[in-house]
């Protein structure tokens, strides 16, 4: 059997559940990554799972890709130019890929993030574990969370841009500001490890 | 770790023995997690991905998770060691076709694997022969308490663990069972099943991805969301439909055994045949086969052969395995060597497969 894309040989062959219609789809591995990645939901495959080939996500992707809907486009143009105080990554990128930069993103866009996970989980608060190790006081606003240890990303990225502008001075005050967050945050087998990082 | 040392055994999942393992091959749980002072690792620069690696692998080694593991560099393997573990189900495709610094630390019966530098910083496995997802869960528990005494993953107090898609987000939690479900595609009932699943947000995949039938067969069946509810209930989500697929598939087998018996262990007996003397045959009518006289060693129509043999040449007879196992030989085709490794594993079934080995 043929891909229904191209020539090559159908090696794929997906059926489609939608609103109870069944629809069978046959594609080369080529034309099924991209199918999939359009339009399957994330792990598959756990792709991102061995085996089972979780299929690598992209309900994420999808989903943000969609967020624009009921959205201006002058106010999407602004909010996809916004980008996280930690990583940089933008909202633009983020919606193209449907992966986010870093840990932080989670609050740098809390807002649009909020109706994106209520889709995908129909939920919106987490009800499971919890790390159990205490963090430490005056941790920042994001209360029992980890963003204050998250802050290293932010100031690794500046330490970088000031010594490629050979401002050696604010390099090394962000040096000492990661090595503070680090003396805080770490448990202390993670410190020792760390060091030459 | 050697590899050559895995290729000629098999994974414990694969043995074929656990509870109701006539229809569940095995029972998986993974959790994503994060490092909180890296960024994701599509975002990360290679110096990043080299020092999250370096931190969760020194991290992994310094700390009892319960079971001895051995570290595999996969971003220093060749591609076909890479595409073994993928076919072992050590690691995803992902991983294997991903770049720059990554690694997986696996133990010997292969149950538990941690992937470091997936999509995640670190996927973390456990895999059990036939229906044990309860087993694995609190297998993986252990697993993550232990390396939670020496990491700090990313966590928000209403998120949850922070994953880099938002669909892993929460719990970071996928549970799945692999069943082998050949009575309801025989009798067409498999869609039935799958649009119920489907209505009960449960996901539906094939053995190895997204390819379903073709792949003889084997569907994988896993939670949708992660987030909301907590990591035993979603356990329990899946483990709860189980019995309920388990009951189709055996009434479906039943009646073709009392309706159709003739025509069934026609089929069976043709796919053992072809298996046995093909001389040169692909890796999906492979599947297709084993498939078929799987079911016909569980009817009883097929006598002399065991279901852990069965459930190893549905891993060995992949392209990767083969080639590991036929060495440097690269004149004999894929077709031609999976025909030939087919025939000497049946060989002494009776003589006409004997005759044809050779």
């Amino acid at each position: 059997m043929k891909c229904q894309q191209c020539d090559n040989p159908a090696v794929f062959h997906i059926t489609e559940l939608e609103a109870g219609n069944v629809r069978e789809v046959h594609l080369c591995e080529e034309h099924a990554r991209v199918y999939l990645n359009q339009s399957e939901g994330g792990e598959g495959g756990d792709s991102g799972d061995p085996g089972a080939g979780e299929g690598k996500g992209s309900k994420g992707g999808t989903l943000a890709g969609s967020l624009g809907v009921g959205q201006t486009a002058e106010d999407l143009a602004i909010l996809d130019k916004r980008c996280c105080d930690m990583c940089g990554i933008t909202f633009f990128e983020f919606r193209n890929q449907g992966r986010l930069g870093c840990p932080h993103d989670y609050l740098q866009f809390e807002k649009e993030l909020d109706p994106l996970i209520a889709n995908i989980h129909g939920a919106t608060e987490h009800t499971g574990r919890r790390p159990s190790r205490p963090v430490p006081a005056g941790a920042g606003d994001a209360g029992s969370g980890t963003d204050g240890l998250t802050a290293i990303i932010g100031l690794r990225r500046g330490m970088k841009e000031a010594i490629s502008r050979e401002d050696y001075e604010s390099a090394k005050d962000a040096r000492d500001a990661i090595r503070a967050i680090e003396d805080a945050w770490m448990p202390p087998a993670a410190k020792a490890g760390e060091e030459n990082a | 770790m050697r590899l050559d040392t895995l290729t000629n055994s098999i994974g414990e999942w694969l043995r074929g023995t656990g509870p109701d393992s006539d229809i569940v091959m095995s029972s998986r749980v993974r959790l994503a997690r994060n490092l909180a002072q890296f960024p994701f690792v599509s975002r990360a620069t290679e110096q990043d991905r080299a020092d999250t690696e370096r931190v969760l692998r020194e991290r992994i080694a310094a700390v009892p998770v319960g079971r001895e593991l051995d570290y595999i560099d996969v971003g220093h393997l060749a591609e076909i060691d890479r595409r073994f573990l993928v076919e072992r189900q050590l690691i995803s495709r992902e991983h294997a076709d991903a770049q720059g610094a990554r690694g997986v630390a696996i133990d010997r019966l292969e149950q538990v694997s941690l992937m470091i530098n997936e999509e995640d910083h670190l996927r973390i496995q456990c895999m059990h022969s036939g229906l044990d997802l309860h087993g694995a869960w609190e297998q993986i528990k252990v697993v993550d308490d232990q390396i939670e005494r020496v990491v700090s993953y990313a966590f928000h107090p209403r998120w949850g663990y922070l994953t880099a898609c938002p669909t892993n987000v929460g719990t970071g939690i996928r549970v799945s069972v692999m069943l082998h479900l050949p009575a309801l595609v025989i009798t067409r009932q498999i869609d039935k099943v799958f649009r119920s699943l489907h209505k009960i947000s449960l996901a539906v995949r094939g053995l190895y991805g997204e390819g379903s039938q073709a792949m003889g067969d084997f569907y994988q069946i896993s939670n949708q969301t992660t987030l909301g509810r907590t990591e035993d209930e979603l356990v329990q989500q899946v483990a709860d439909v189980v019995p309920v697929l388990i009951d189709y598939e055996r009434r479906a087998r039943d009646f073709l055994v009392r309706e159709t018996q003739q025509n069934v262990h026609d089929q069976v007996s043709r796919a053992y045949g072809i298996l046995r003397t093909a001389q040169t045959i692909s890796n999906e009518e492979t599947m297709q086969l084993l498939s078929r006289v799987r079911m016909g060693v569980l009817l009883g129509l097929i006598g002399d052969v065991k279901l852990s043999d069965i459930n190893s040449l549905l891993i060995r007879t992949q392209p990767a395995h083969l080639q590991k196992l036929r060495g440097g030989d690269e004149d004999s085709s894929d077709d031609i060597e999976r025909a030939r490794y087919l025939r000497h594993h049946f060989e002494g079934g009776d003589s006409q497969s004997r005759a044809s080995a050779n």
